[in-house]
C-alpha cells in the first residue's frame, strides 16, 4: 500500500477525465450514431414518392451508424429554389440538397465536387443521359449527381381511344409495351403529328399543348426545337437566330400547329394539361405518368384509355423533354465524406429501383442501364401503360433540355422567361410576322449573355 | 439642488471650468443631456431600422452592382442591361399602368363606399363595414387562388355565367388586355376595402357645422363635396394613395398566382421579374436591379405627395 495522499486538485482531474472519456466513450459503446447528415429533398407530386427516399435513408443511416434527418421541400411556391438561395447566401443549412434542373450549374462554385462518386457510378451503370451531364458538369468537373426522386420525362400520353377514333391510329400498336416499335413508328414525326392535332382539333378534342412561361411548355417546345435542328443559342451563348433556317423552319411549323391547339393555351399552367386529358377535353399532351396516376387514384372515367408514347421525330432526330433534379453537397458542409456515400447509395440500381416504383413509375433514374425497372412493365391499366416512358434503345430517342448547347447561366434566363413559346406566342397571337419576332428574340438572347 | 440644476452641489473648490458643472464626471453630463437620453431611447428602434432597412437596402445596391457570378463589380452595367431590354421597358410600363390605374379605382370605389356607410345609421353601418373589410383582410394569396378558379383558362366560372346568357368565353388570363385587367381588377377587390376605412374616419372628422354652414348657404350637395369634403379629407386621401401606391407597385402576390407575368411576359411587375430574373435564374444581382427601379419612382411620388401635405398642414396651422 503507498502512502500517497489525494490531493482536491486531483480528485477534481480524476473525477473530470472519467466523465469526459465515458461522454466519448458512450456513443461507440452503444453503437450510436456520431455523425448527423441534413438532407433537404424534394417533397414529392406522388403521395408515397416521400416514403421511399425516408426509408432508404433510415436503412443506409442505420447500417452506417449515422444520423439523417430528412426534410421534404416542395416546389410549390417555388419554396425549394427559395432555400437554395437562402442557404447560398447564408453559407449554412442542410449538406445534401435537392436542386432542380438549372441550379447545380448557378451555384456550381459553392458545390462539393462530385467526380468521385460520379466515376465509380457510371463505372458500374455506364454513362448518364446527356441532358444531365450537360446540366450538372461544370469545367469538367461534376457538381451535383443527376437524382432518380423528381426526375422526369415528358413523352407523349394519349388517350388510345380518342386516338384511333378522330386522328386514325392507335398508339399502343404503334409503341407497344415491348422492346420493338409496331407498324407506323417509322412515320411518327412532326408531319404526322400535325395531321393529327388537325383532326383531333377538328373533332373537339385538340391536342392539350400549353404555350406559357411554365415548364411543361417550354420543354415540349424546346425538344421540338432539338429535333430541327433549330438551337437558339450556340455552346458559348450566342444568339444563332439570325439568318437560321433551321430555326425558321420550326418556327413556321409551331405557327402552323398553334392553330390547331385550344385557344386559352397561352395561359395554361403546368396542370392545365393534366386537367384537359383527365377531363377528356384533349386527345394527347406531353406529360410525365402523374396525370395518368391521378385519374387512376380518382377513378376518372377514360383513365384505362391513357397510354404513354415517344415524341415525334424531326429532321434531326427524336428528343424528349428531360427535366431532372440532382443531389448536391455544399462545400459549407461538415459531413462532405458520408453525404458523399449516401448520395451514391441512393444512386445505386436497387435504391433507384424502390425510389422509381414507389413514384409509380415516375421516377427516372439517370442511367440508360436502368430503363428496364419491372415497374414500367407492370403498372397500368392499361398494363403497360408507361412501358415507353423511360427512353428505350428501339426509340432513338435522346433527352432534350431547352436552350441547350448554351451555357446552362445563360441558358436558363431564356428558360425561365420562355422565350420560345413567347416567340411563337408574339407570332400567332399577337399578330408579329416570323422576322419581327425573331429579331425581338435575338435581342433579348443578347441581352441574356451580358453581365 | 445646485443652481444649475444638478443634483450634487459643488464640493470643489477649483474655479470652475466655463459651461462644464464643477464635481461632474462629463459621462454624467452626457447622460443628463436630454439629447442623450432621447438618442439612448430611440436607440433600439434605430438599431431594428438599421438592421433591418438599412442594412438590406445597402445589400440590395451593392448586389446591383455585381456580375452574376457575384465574382465583380460591374457597377451600373445591370440597369443598362435592363434598359436595353424591350421586355423590361414593358415591365416599366406596365408596372406604372398597374399601379396607376388600380390606386385611382382604388380611391374612387373607396370613396364611394365610405360616403354609402357614412349615410348609414350607426347600428347598420357596422354589420357593413365589416362585411365590405372582407376582401382585405383575406390574405391575398388564398383570395387570388379563388379569382384564379374564377379565371380559369378551362374551367372559368364567370366565363360559364357569361356562357348562359349566350355570350362568348373571354380569354380572361389568355390575352394580354384581358389579363391586365383580371390582375387590376383583382388588386382594386382586394385594396379598395383600405380606401374605404381611412376615408371613412376621415369623413367622420369633419365637424357637422361646416355642412350646417353650407346648407345655410344653399350650397349644392357637390358644392358640399367640391368646398368642404375634399379639402378635409385631403390629408388623408394623400397620405393613403401614397401608402398605396408603394404597397401596389411592390405587388407580387397577385400576379404571381393569376398569370405568371404572362402571357408574353405582359402582367410582370417589378417585384415578379425580380424573383424570375434573381431567384428562377439564379441572377441574383439583375434582380436586385429589378426591384431597385421603384426606388426613385417610388421617392419621386413620395416627395411631391408629402411636400403637399407639409404644405397643406402648415396652411391650417
Amino acid at each position: 500500500m503507498t502512502n500517497a495522499t489525494l490531493s482536491r486538485r486531483s480528485a477534481l482531474k480524476a473525477g473530470i477525465g472519467g466523465v469526459a472519456a465515458s461522454a466519448l466513450a458512450a456513443p461507440a459503446v452503444h453503437g450510436q450514431p456520431r455523425t448527423t447528415i441534413r438532407c433537404g429533398f424534394w417533397d414529392h407530386w406522388v403521395p408515397a414518392g416521400n416514403g421511399a427516399l425516408r426509408e432508404l435513408c433510415a436503412a443506409w443511416g442505420q447500417r452506417e451508424r449515422v444520423d439523417v434527418q430528412v426534410d421534404f421541400i416542395t416546389s410549390v411556391g417555388r419554396q425549394n429554389e427559395l432555400t437554395i438561395a437562402a442557404q447560398a447566401q447564408s453559407k449554412s443549412g442542410h449538406d445534401i440538397l435537392s436542386f432542380p434542373t438549372w441550379f447545380p450549374a448557378a451555384y456550381a462554385d459553392q458545390l462539393v465536387p462530385m467526380d468521385d462518386v460520379m466515376g465509380r457510378l457510371a463505372a458500374k451503370y455506364g454513362a448518364v443521359t446527356q441532358a444531365a451531364e450537360y446540366l450538372a458538369k461544370r469545367d469538367g468537373k461534376w457538381v451535383a449527381v443527376p437524382a432518380v426522386s423528381g426526375t422526369q420525362m415528358k413523352p407523349c400520353l394519349g388517350r388510345i381511344d380518342l386516338l384511333k377514333q378522330h386522328a386514325g391510329f392507335d398508339p399502343r400498336e404503334m409503341w407497344p409495351a415491348a422492346d420493338r416499335a409496331g407498324p407506323g413508328a417509322d412515320g411518327w414525326n412532326w408531319d404526322a403529328f400535325l395531321a393529327a392535332a388537325e383532326k383531333c382539333h377538328a373533332a373537339g378534342v385538340p391536342f392539350g399543348l400549353p404555350m406559357g412561361s411554365f415548364s411543361d411548355a417550354v420543354d415540349w417546345v424546346g425538344a421540338l426545337f432539338a429535333s430541327f435542328g433549330a438551337n437558339m443559342l450556340d455552346e458559348r451563348g450566342r444568339p444563332t437566330v439570325s439568318g437560321n433556317q433551321k430555326l425558321r423552319a420550326a418556327v413556321e411549323y409551331m405557327a402552323r400547329l398553334a392553330r390547331f391547339l385550344p385557344n386559352d393555351v397561352w395561359a395554361w399552367d403546368d396542370a392545365s394539361n393534366n386537367r384537359a386529358i383527365q377531363g377528356g377535353r384533349s386527345a394527347l399532351i406531353f406529360n410525365p405518368p402523374s396525370a395518368w396516376a391521378v385519374a387512376r387514384r380518382d377513378n376518372m372515367a377514360g383513365h384505362d384509355q391513357q397510354w404513354t408514347f415517344p415524341m415525334p421525330s424531326g429532321p434531326e432526330g427524336r428528343f424528349t423533354p428531360y427535366l431532372p433534379y440532382f443531389w448536391g453537397i455544399w462545400n459549407f458542409s461538415r459531413n462532405v465524406g458520408p453525404s458523399k456515400a449516401l448520395i451514391e447509395f441512393l444512386s445505386e440500381r436497387e435504391s433507384a429501383d424502390k425510389q422509381t416504383t414507389i413514384s409509380n413509375g415516375y421516377d427516372i433514374p439517370p442511367f440508360a442501364s436502368m430503363n428496364d425497372f419491372a415497374v414500367w412493365q407492370n403498372e397500368g391499366p392499361p398494363t403497360g401503360v408507361v412501358y415507353n416512358y423511360p427512353i428505350k434503345p428501339h426509340h432513338n430517342a435522346r433527352t432534350s433540355v431547352a436552350f441547350a448547347p448554351a451555357p446552362p447561366e445563360i441558358a436558363v434566363q431564356a428558360y425561365t422567361q420562355g422565350l420560345n413559346t413567347g416567340l411563337i406566342a408574339r407570332i400567332a397571337q399577337g399578330g408579329q410576322t416570323v422576322d419581327q419576332a425573331l429579331g425581338w428574340a435575338e435581342r433579348e438572347l443578347r441581352n441574356f449573355a451580358r453581365g | 439642488m445646485a443652481p444649475d440644476g444638478t443634483a450634487r452641489p459643488a464640493l470643489s473648490t477649483r474655479p470652475a471650468i466655463k459651461g462644464r458643472s464643477p464635481g461632474v464626471s462629463s459621462l454624467e453630463r452626457l447622460a443628463r443631456r436630454r439629447s442623450s437620453i432621447a438618442f439612448l431611447m430611440t436607440l433600439p428602434l434605430i438599431l431594428v431600422i438599421a438592421g433591418l432597412v438599412a442594412y438590406p437596402a445597402a445589400w440590395a445596391i451593392y448586389l446591383s452592382t455585381l456580375n452574376r457570378r457575384m465574382t465583380a463589380n460591374i457597377g451600373f452595367e445591370n440597369y443598362l442591361i435592363l434598359l436595353d431590354s424591350e421586355t423590361f421597358r414593358m415591365i416599366i410600363w406596365q408596372s406604372c399602368f398597374f399601379a396607376l390605374t388600380a390606386v385611382f379605382l382604388k380611391a374612387l370605389i373607396g370613396f364611394w363606399l365610405a360616403h354609402m356607410l357614412h349615410n348609414i345609421p350607426t347600428k347598420g353601418q357596422r354589420k357593413w363595414r365589416g362585411m365590405l373589410l372582407i376582401p382585405w383582410v383575406i390574405p391575398p394569396a388564398l383570395s387570388t387562388l379563388g379569382w384564379w378558379w374564377m379565371f380559369d383558362p378551362s374551367y372559368s366560372s364567370i366565363n360559364w355565367i357569361i356562357n348562359v346568357f349566350g355570350f362568348p368565353s373571354i380569354p380572361w388570363l389568355g390575352t394580354p388586355w384581358w389579363a391586365r385587367i383580371a390582375v387590376i381588377t383583382v388588386n382594386v377587390w382586394y385594396g379598395a376595402p383600405f380606401f374605404m376605412i381611412m376615408y371613412l374616419a376621415a369623413l367622420k372628422s369633419v365637424p357637422e357645422q361646416l355642412y350646417e354652414a353650407a346648407a345655410i348657404d344653399g350650397a349644392t350637395s357637390w358644392q358640399r363635396l367640391r368646398f368642404i369634403t375634399l379639402p378635409m379629407m385631403q390629408n388623408i386621401i394623400s397620405i393613403t394613395v401614397l401608402f398605396s401606391l408603394i404597397v401596389t407597385f411592390a405587388n407580387y402576390d397577385i400576379v404571381r398566382v393569376l398569370t405568371n407575368g404572362g402571357p408574353r411576359d405582359t402582367t410582370h411587375l417589378f417585384a415578379t421579374y425580380a424573383f424570375q430574373v434573381g431567384i428562377l435564374s439564379a441572377n441574383l444581382p439583375r434582380g436586385a436591379a429589378v426591384s431597385l427601379f421603384m426606388l426613385p419612382i417610388l421617392a419621386v411620388a413620395a416627395y411631391f405627395i408629402l411636400r403637399g401635405v407639409t404644405r397643406r398642414t402648415k396652411e391650417i396651422a
